[in-house]
């Protein structure tokens, strides 16, 4: 029933159709992509061959491995529509009604998955294909050695990194067609590396060792693993490979793969590092300014940031039921809206609590302890005490691959950018504007303020609100990684109060060294001492710190400075 | 005068008879109410598991009362919140025994608060129903376990991931929530690893706190312990870090068919709010699926969404059913037809009749009561979907026995395995 290769083509007039349909998942220009690849492989490998129900028949059945085998039968000759019932598998839009009569659909339309014609079949007929990771591992191998052929030199790249992971030997031949086909020269080292992971398999011990050697300039960490055999010991304590010269290669190939996996770890680590120092410094900057300048012991500084993440849900739900065709760019207008939501409150905090307790830093903490429990109680009654569901725009999940065994996630790279926007905001407000040149002024000398003209009240309930609004914006990029709950500022409290107490009260360039110090030290220290002995440490280090230097890493010089 | 202050007198002395008299006693005939309590968390970090059973508890007693009750008796429900508070959950659960004197509990999920409650049950002789898979190490007269034990729950997974079908698994990453629950099934699993040949190094165990969030360098950890050799990861890390770990396992590009990881607790409510394209194809063992087709299984998801409706619950028709909530399900309806059968609602008397009792469950079987106090269960083994259901790819023939003593741990064997 299949259609012969030679009306295989992109203009056949079913074609576009049923293809976006299967495809559901992917761009019609990736479409055209895999179709013109497919042309081109027809002509390279396949005979007119086609799919037949005999080949689809295991696909119906419980046994996973039987499935797995056929796919290896549909790839022995692969044509449009083994790509489309490939992709159909591996999305859960194939079905079956029974052994013979297969179907690819959305749950809408469905077409006849070995003609690609249209079909109505029963709705409460359809059971679906399941396939589980072996299979789906499979699929995927299969799909990328298809890709291989794409005209798009990225999708070539992907393919042939998920080939040099798994390299199933149902498809050596196909990639052996698509090194005779490669122009670009890198892409064609790193395909060969592909066809000597193939080539470990041979029975030819002189091929062997050649392919042994070469995966050594692999630096795909998953080459470890297809070569890890030929070092291994079988339970009797002899080798797996009798050959020591063999063993002797893989060894050096071995080592080869580690030494080039270093720069990747070592760039990971630092990585993680700044990215949890830019959280740290997101949730403390705003205590840098009312603990830091204000000297205000506030213990309700995690609700603001709890505050910041609400309003980020907020914002979400008002984007899904009115916009939802913008919901992706929510989180654009969540950031001044946590902002004032945070600001907002904690202005009405300072007018009608803070300002009487100046200069009394234990009725401070005390008060301030209590408005924290009052906005963990109000939010528990507000939203409830489940934590909600803050979702990630798209654009912001995944990562990005910079090195073959370092994927950098775009959430963590884009809070990163943002706190360092924000410290340069909070900087500029404070050394450039002259709301910050009172609020510097109040700070350093009240009286002397006071005197020259300064509405001092106006400036401490500004500057408060800067501080709680801040905050906000942390709760914000909290909402991206954790959990969004009426007690999560509980959990950042006394992170917060660490890197400001390490940096130096009213510094902020102490607050930005200290962040990214316990960051850094706290994930380096964890892959050898695990997450809670890390904790411990770094507290242990900042005691002993503080003993040492009381003022911190900054200190202010001169009378300014309070003693 | 005389008359009246008479009259108080004898109103007094009936009241106090009436007070003084054994309420279960005297009242067993009778019309009134039976109190039932419910002691899940419904904030702080096991809000996320635990809230959903609450609900589920209070839709089964409305589903028997509408039937009649028990024995002609309404449930009468007593909820109360421990927050997340292991110490709150003992106190909550003496309130509930003494102040409210109920008959009996549901309630619990992670293991140290039933350890904190515990002692309470078995002072004041109460009874609790405990609706989530654990460690085993335990069997009190006080207490049924509706979950599943180790055996029915973590070395079947263990052992799926080690067939060339589950991937032929040679390294393993045990990753869990610091305490007892984690700790005693890692200790477990390490022992039946290592009767299965693993060598100490392909082993790594790491403990996160409760509430933990930054799962960085696990991650990346994990991704360097599979460069030596086929890893498989088994999580037990319990409530709202899940979330974390999920979101950073796929934004790390951690796939399932080269590094699969098998949660013992994630279940569909956890998924429930996460993106699980990322995830498709990691696995989750349990002794019931809401993906599984069978008729009590169909009723039993309508009940729980028209419940949802009619109370309208946050979430509506996206909400999930789950193995614990099943749990729950059947814990009550074993527990009803218990007091039926011992025409008393009596601790003592419930036990015994516990003892054997069937329930055509959700899962597909007719389950029944062991005399060690916990249920046999089917085991399945499930792929989580882009829809954030699960497909089952094994799973046992039928129903198998709970062993809460290990053979995995010394000093276990030869221990009764009855109460």
């Amino acid at each position: 029933m299949a259609m012969p290769a030679g009306i295989a083509k992109p203009g056949a007039p079913a074609g576009p159709l049923m293809w976006r349909s299967a495809f559901s998942a992917c761009s019609w220009r990736e479409w055209l992509v895999v179709v013109v690849a497919l042309a081109l492989l027809l002509a390279l490998v396949a005979p007119a061959f086609a799919v037949t129900a005999d080949d689809l028949k295991p696909l119906a059945s419980d046994d996973f491995a039987d499935k797995a085998t056929a796919v290896d039968t549909l790839m022995s000759a692969p044509d449009e529509r083994v790509a489309a019932i490939l992709a159909a598998m591996g999305s859960d839009q194939l079905f079956f009604t029974d052994e013979t009569h297969f179907y690819i659909g959305d749950g809408t339309t469905y077409v006849d998955a070995i003609t690609g014609a249209k079909a109505e079949p029963k709705a409460d007929a359809l059971k679906p294909v399941e396939i589980n990771n072996r299979v789906r591992g499979k699929i995927d191998s299969a799909q990328s050695a298809l890709a291989l052929l794409s005209p798009d030199r990225g999708v070539r790249s992907k393919a042939i990194e998920t080939l040099a992971g798994s390299p199933d030997p149902a498809l050596a031949k196909l990639v052996d067609a698509a090194v005779a086909k490669e122009t670009d020269p890198a892409l064609k080292a790193r395909l060969e590396l592909v066809q000597a992971a193939f080539a470990l398999k041979s029975d030819n011990p002189a091929t062997r060792l050649a392919a042994i050697k070469a995966l050594g300039r692999s630096e795909n960490p998953q080459t470890r693993l297809l070569l890890l055999p030929f070092v291994q010991k079988n339970a009797d304590g002899s080798f797996v490979e009798p050959d020591a010269d063999t063993r002797a290669a893989a060894q050096t190939s071995l080592d080869a793969i580690d030494r080039s996996q270093k720069k990747g770890e070592l760039l990971g680590a630092l990585f993680s590092g700044v990215s949890l120092g830019s959280i740290l410094l997101l949730v403390a900057l705003g205590l840098a300014i009312t603990y830091g300048l204000m000297g205000v012991i506030n213990m309700a500084h995690g609700e603001f940031l709890m505050i910041g993440a609400y309003a980020t849900y907020v914002v979400q739900g008002i984007f899904r039921s009115h916009f939802p065709g913008a919901e992706n760019w929510y989180l654009v207008a969540a950031i001044p809206a946590a902002f004032l939501a945070s600001a907002i409150i904690g202005a009405v905090l300072e007018r009608t609590v803070i300002r009487f307790l100046y200069g009394r830093p234990l009725e401070t903490l005390l008060a301030t302890f209590g408005i924290s429990l009052l906005l963990i109680q109000a939010s528990r009654t507000i939203f409830g005490a489940q934590n909600v569901e803050v979702a990630n725009p798209s654009w912001m999940s995944g990562g990005i691959e910079v090195l073959p065994n370092l994927i950098l996630p775009w959430n963590r790279i884009y809070i990163i950018a943002f706190s360092a926007i924000v410290v340069a905001l909070v900087w500029a407000i404070l050394n450039l504007t002259r709301l910050g040149l009172f609020v510097r002024a109040v700070t350093q000398n009240r009286a002397m303020a006071g005197c020259v003209g300064v509405r001092t009240p106006r400036i401490d309930m500004l500057a408060f609100a800067i501080g709680a609004g801040i905050a906000g914006l942390g709760g914000v990029a909290l909402s991206q990684i954790s959990n969004v709950g009426p007690d999560m500022g509980q959990s950042y409290i006394i992170d917060s109060f660490m890197v400001v107490v390490l940096g130096g009260v009213g510094q902020l360039a102490g607050t930005i060294v200290g962040a990214l110090g316990l960051g850094i030290v706290s994930k380096f220290l964890e892959p050898f001492s695990g997450a809670v002995l890390a904790k411990i440490i770094v507290l242990v280090f900042i005691i002993l710190f503080i003993q040492r230097r009381p003022q911190g890493m900054f200190a202010l010089k001169g009378r300014s400075a309070e003693a | 005068m005389k008359q009246t202050r008479r009259s108080f007198i004898q109103a007094a002395a009936g009241g106090a008879l009436a007070t003084a008299l054994p309420s279960g006693q005297a009242f067993a005939q009778s019309k009134d109410p039976i109190k039932v309590g419910v002691l899940h968390s419904l904030s702080g970090t096991m809000a996320i598991s635990e809230t959903s059973l609450k609900d589920c508890a209070l839709m089964t007693f409305d589903e028997i009362n509408a039937k009649g009750g028990v024995m002609g008796r309404k449930l009468e429900p007593v909820v109360v919140d421990p927050a997340s508070n292991w110490p709150l959950f003992a106190e909550k659960a003496r309130q509930l025994l003494t102040q409210d004197k109920v008959d009996v509990v549901f309630g619990c999920w992670t293991s140290v608060s039933r350890k904190s409650v515990l002692p309470v049950f078995e002072e004041l002789n109460g009874l609790l129903f405990y609706p989530v898979q654990y460690e085993g190490e335990e069997m009190s007269k006080n207490v049924f376990y509706t979950g599943a034990a180790p055996n029915q729950q973590a070395i079947p997974a263990t052992e799926y991931l080690m067939s060339p079908e589950g991937g032929g698994a040679k390294r393993f990453y045990l990753l869990g929530t610091d305490y007892v629950y984690p700790r005693t099934t890692n200790k477990i699993l390490r022992a039946f690893l290592k009767s299965k040949g693993v060598k100490e190094t392909d082993i790594e165990e790491v403990y996160t706190p409760f509430g933990h969030s930054d799962y960085q360098t696990i991650v990346a950890n994990i991704k360097k312990f599979s460069t030596g050799g086929k890893t498989c990861v088994i999580s037990t890390i319990n409530g709202d870090s899940n979330v974390p770990f999920y979101k950073e396992l796929g934004n790390a590009g951690l796939k399932a068919k080269d590094v699969p990881v098998v949660a013992f607790s994630v279940g569909e409510e956890e998924l429930r709010g996460i993106d699980t394209k990322p995830l498709v194809g990691h696995l989750a063992a349990w002794n019931y699926f809401m993906s599984l087709k069978n008729p009590q299984n169909a009723a039993f998801i309508k009940l729980w969404l028209d419940y949802v409706k009619a109370k309208g619950l946050q979430g509506g028709d996206k909400r999930v059913t789950n193995d614990p909530m099943e749990a729950t399900y059947v814990g009550i309806h074993m527990w009803k037809q218990a007091v039926e059968k011992a025409k008393s609602t009596k601790v003592d008397d419930v036990r015994k009749a516990m003892y054997g009792q069937k329930f055509p469950a959700p899962d597909g079987f007719t389950i029944q009561m062991g005399d060690n106090h916990h249920l046999y269960k089917p085991v399945f083994i499930g792929e989580i979907r882009a829809d954030g259901q699960f497909n089952v790819v094994w799973k046992t023939k039928g129903p198998i026995r709970a062993q809460p003593w290990s053979q995995y741990i010394d000093g276990n064997q030869g221990k009764p395995d009855h109460v």
